[in-house]
């Protein structure tokens, strides 16, 4: 079964301040859908590559509500300010969540103030400045990471993803 | 950077795979899981698998998943097979939550395919020529028969030394705890013992007991439909992860207040600030071990503002005064309520003052507990307890003074009550009597130390990381086995009888042989010169019950990791062999006591200890009833299912201290300050309290969690919660690698920053592989030789930067923020 309430849930969630025209950039990217069978023989998930907004669109700690591989898997895109391990663009501070928790499925939520995210289904907590680490919590991963990549006219792609994203026995389904 | 599995996809159960029920052979809660396995060559689609799910679809919270964490490949009946274990929706425990230990139950499963848990011991080792050499179990037995066989019988069995497990999941059980209980204390009477996790053949709880209550009496239902809820010296949400989140939660989403007795803000009192409201949670931040000044405290405010359950008290409870004196293992009196009043009398004022919390908030408490409602009904009220008062101080007076409480206030044996501990591992004890023991029983540690013994049998038990006092205990019994080591290495040319002769020699002039059972090498295994290899739950059949007394059959879907086995085919490997090498020896009698072994599994062990006690109750009935299982005590067997008992003591008579009259018995718990010896002066002499805490992401000693990547990840070094300010004054910064030192040792650790901790206070994880916290406890116990882990101070000093592991990790604050 489908969750729209959660997708819904989850958009409403991070839709906060001027990023909606950001995440209706994200919708508008046709997926790929009838490949993820077709490269059935191939060793690695295929992914999608997706525009999620570019550099002019971030604000520093503003989450931006991003979908990917798909539009049933909500992430957050997020400028740190300060550059990350694995941080992508030209100040090597950004960088992007499931925001799915992977012990339930329930939406995170964006704690500014200590840039963490948080689960208030059962209080599990993830590190957005330290690689998604679970700083605590009862899922048996880190929160997936999507892998970005910048172009030179400073578009933002996501192209794959670290760990299985919750609900899926597949990244890309 | 975090540690990133680079899993996007997993394999998929069809929906032929076989199913097993599982129950989680971690903590005391035992959730309920589903094994699939099928073949290798085999998977299901996403139309067409195990769960009955179109998995084309992403899955809504709350929904199945099969996390990377939870697949693995194993060895079922010699070939390899896909693993995937998941929580159970249909268990009424955990209702499909997982827990980050039980969620991790197949990864940290041994597999040479996937190459996870490759520490696993697979064949028996024994020492030659300076290192353990792989051998068959025939071989090794043999050695370990007759050397035991010629102590036992030339000297006596108090030559004997045995430390063995007493609880239940993982690889205890009713099958392992009869194995090697009628081996130790029935073919063999053994009398220097102790058990895993603490330093005497005693239990935890004797006063609750002794007063009548068994410390496991309610259904974890009655935390949904309480009015108030009371933690003392425990951390449910890490702890017992899905008791917490599953029952508790509920029950405060249903208007129950949450009381937590605690010097230390845990993420508990954090959760239930978030779910029940802060104007609900009241936490109790006591001084350190003041506990039972508060339990007096509470119940003196009952007894005076007329609260009590005169009712129940007058028809449950022992009327005459003093029942039981206060004597030689009898560490305080027992009788009426009347009579302990004279002891436990405490005003409010008093308590602030000893506890260091306001007054108002005693009164409050007391409310929360114990006032009836404006209608006149009383109030229910769970009381959950754990190792803040189990490893605290005076053991025995502060836990009877909590269960004082719940007596007085009618709060044991009905629904919604209940007054019990929380617990560690699950249960599952099934032993011959262990009377001959004694109490109070003999301090083990303490004989070991004192040269005491000369064979010393291991199962299951790691106490160079977890015993109090380990620095001292480690060194001494390092020499001793090094002395037998020594001996072997130079008999190592010579006959098995020249073998024996040179540890018989080795053992008289001081030394210990040293046997050890275990799944991994253990720290206190470097010391044993006979390592056999262990199983675990899944492994093999295993039955245990969990904190509300569940009882369940946690079915075996993989294959014994290489040559190991079921501890209780190993007891028994044993004493087939002793048997043999007593009649040798010409003993034939002591040969006789051996018999009764002929088990070829576990539910031969199973079918011959706990079934004979419990006829209604086999293999193929638990079976049927699933990871519902049934709670304890089993009644009967009706309509195809076995009959269990949801809660204890619902017709008033309390049982558990063996009275005839099965009237409960009120503890007089007189507050005599530090208890234990030493405490007071090395309080007095050092600059921190060193708390010893547990944390949900290891699973006790971290035996598996040690070779797991992502918990390593995450703490590469045990933590030591520390103030910030004490961090500044010190010149510690995150992360940095810190020392605690006081007369009894030092141990070591990683500084977390947390702006919870009290300045002066520290918390440090327990019994971790990388800094054992026992290596500065002292070695001060109770009268029944209960140690007192939790009160123990130190200085700090910085050994070292943070390490390029200890940079990369979060130092943030663990209390969820919205």
């Amino acid at each position: 079964m489908k969750c729209n309430r959660l997708v819904d849930a989850g958009r409403r969630q991070f839709l906060r301040g001027g990023i909606v025209g950001a995440a209706g950039a994200a919708a508008a990217t046709v997926f790929p859908a009838q490949q993820a069978s077709a490269a059935g023989a191939l060793a690695q998930v295929d992914y999608p590559s997706n525009r999620l907004a570019n550099l002019a669109d971030l604000a520093i700690n503003e989450p931006m509500d991003i979908e990917y591989p798909d539009a049933d898997s909500p992430g957050v895109l997020l400028k740190l300010g300060e550059a990350v391990e694995g941080g992508a663009g030209p100040d090597g501070d950004i960088v992007a969540y499931s925001v799915l928790c992977p012990h339930k499925g329930w939406y995170l939520t964006y704690n500014g103030e200590d840039r963490s995210l948080n689960c208030p289904g059962h209080f599990s907590r993830f590190d957005a400045e330290a690689g998604g680490q679970q700083i605590w919590g009862h899922a048996t991963q880190n929160l997936p990471q999507f892998t970005l990549r910048v172009d030179d006219k400073g578009d933002i792609f996501a192209e794959g993803c670290s760990d299985l994203i919750f609900g899926r026995p597949s990244n890309v389904l | 950077m975090a540690y990133k599995r680079q899993i996007d996809r997993l394999p998929i159960p069809p929906a032929n795979a076989k199913v097993h029920n599982v129950t989680c052979h971690y903590c005391i809660v035992g959730c309920g899981y589903k094994a699939y396995t099928w073949p290798r060559n085999q998977q299901g689609t996403t139309e067409s698998n195990a769960f009955g799910l179109d998995l084309a679809e992403q899955q809504p919270a709350d929904g199945t998943w099969l996390a990377p964490s939870m697949y693995n490949m194993v060895k079922q009946d010699g070939k390899d097979v896909h693993l995937a274990v998941v929580p159970d929706h249909d268990c009424v425990v955990n209702s499909g939550l997982a827990s980050i230990r039980g969620g991790r139950m197949a990864e940290n499963r041994p597999s040479k395919v996937t190459g996870t848990q490759q520490q696993r011991l697979s064949d028996p080792l024994v020492w030659r020529n300076g290192v353990w050499q792989p051998t068959s179990w025939d071989d090794a037995l043999d050695l370990v028969a007759r050397v035991t066989a010629k102590i036992v019988d030339e000297y006596g069995e108090d030559e004997l030394l045995v430390s063995m497990f007493d609880h239940g999941g993982s690889a205890g059980g009713y099958e392992n705890t009869w194995g090697t209980g009628k081996l130790y204390f029935d073919s063999i009477k053994v009398k220097n013992c102790r058990i895993h996790n603490r330093p005497s053949y005693m239990s935890e709880v004797h006063s609750s007991r002794d007063m009548g209550v068994d410390e496991l009496n309610y259904s974890y239902s009655d935390y949904e439909v309480t009015d108030t809820i009371v933690i003392v010296g425990a951390n449910p949400l890490e702890t017992q992860t899905n008791l917490f989140l599953n029952h508790m939660v509920p029950g405060m989403r249903n208007g129950a207040r949450f009381i937590m007795v605690d010097p230390r803000r845990s993420v508990t009192v954090n959760a239930a600030e978030e779910v029940a409201g802060k104007e609900n949670v009241l936490h109790l931040a006591i001084n350190p071990g003041t506990d039972m000044v508060l339990f007096n405290a509470l119940l003196t405010q009952a007894v005076d503002n007329g609260w009590t359950d005169a009712d129940y008290i007058a028809g449950n409870s022992f009327q005459g005064g003093e029942a039981v004196a206060m004597g030689t293992g009898q560490p305080s009196g027992l009788g009426s309520l009347d009579y302990a009043m004279q002891s436990c009398r405490t005003s409010a004022a008093e308590a602030a003052e000893i506890c260091g919390v306001a007054e108002a908030d005693i009164v409050k408490a007391a409310e929360w507990i114990a006032k009836p409602k404006d209608d006149g009904t009383r109030r229910k009220c769970v009381t959950g307890y754990e190792k803040g008062i189990i490893w605290g101080n005076d053991n025995y007076r502060t836990i009877g003074a909590v269960v004082n409480l719940s007596l007085a206030t009618g709060n044991i044996g009905r629904e919604g009550t209940g007054c019990c501990r929380l617990g560690g591992h699950q249960e599952g004890y099934y032993r011959p009597s262990d009377a001959h023991v004694g109490r109070p029983a003999v301090y083990f540690d303490q004989h070991l130390i004192k040269g005491g013994g000369k064979v010393y049998h291991v199962w299951a038990c790691d106490h160079y990381k977890t015993t109090l006092n380990a620095a001292q205990f480690k060194r001494v019994m390092k020499r001793r086995a090094d002395m037998v080591k020594d001996a072997m290495d130079a008999a190592a040319t010579g006959t098995r009888e020249e073998m024996v002769d040179a540890i018989v020699s080795a053992v008289n002039a001081g030394g210990l042989f040293v046997v050890d059972m275990d799944i991994i090498h253990t720290q206190i295994g470097a010391n044993a010169h006979v390592i056999l290899p262990a199983c675990e739950s899944n492994e093999m059949n295993l039955t245990s019950m969990n904190g509300e007394r569940r009882l369940r059959l946690s079915e075996r879907y993989m294959d014994p990791f290489g040559n190991s086995k079921p501890d209780c085919l190993i007891a028994a490997g044993m004493a087939h062999n002793m048997e043999r090498v007593l009649r040798e020896m010409g003993n034939d009698a002591y040969a006789d006591q051996f018999k009764g072994y002929d088990w070829e599994t576990e539910e031969d062990a199973f079918m011959d200890g706990y079934n004979q006690g419990n006829p209604e109750v086999t293999y193929e009935r638990l079976r049927a009833m699933g990871n519902n299982g049934v709670q304890e005590p089993v009644t009967g067997y009706e309509d195809g299912k076995l009959v269990g008992t949801p809660r204890l003591y619902t017709d008033g008579v309390f049982t558990r201290h063996g009275r005839e009259d099965g009237k409960a018995l009120f503890c007089a718990a007189g507050w005599r300050g530090w208890q234990a010896a030493g405490k007071a002066q090395e309080e007095a002499n050092h600059e921190f309290w060193i708390n010893n805490v547990r944390a949900n992401i290891f699973w006790q000693n971290q035996f598996l969690d040690q070779d797991n990547d992502f918990i390593q990840d995450r703490f590469p070094y045990p933590f030591i919660e520390m103030n910030a300010d004490d961090m500044a004054r010190l010149g510690i910064g995150a992360g940095d690698l810190i020392e605690i030192t006081n007369n009894n040792g030092a141990t070591q650790g990683m500084a977390y920053p947390t702006d919870t901790a009290k300045p002066g206070q520290v918390a440090m994880v327990f019994g971790s592989p990388a800094g054992s916290q026992g290596n500065v406890v002292n070695p001060g116990v109770n009268e029944l030789n209960l140690p007192d882990y939790k009160h123990t101070w130190g200085n700090i000093r910085k050994l070292a930067n943070a390490t390029p592991q200890a940079k990369a990790v979060s130092f943030k604050s663990k209390e969820y923020k919205a």
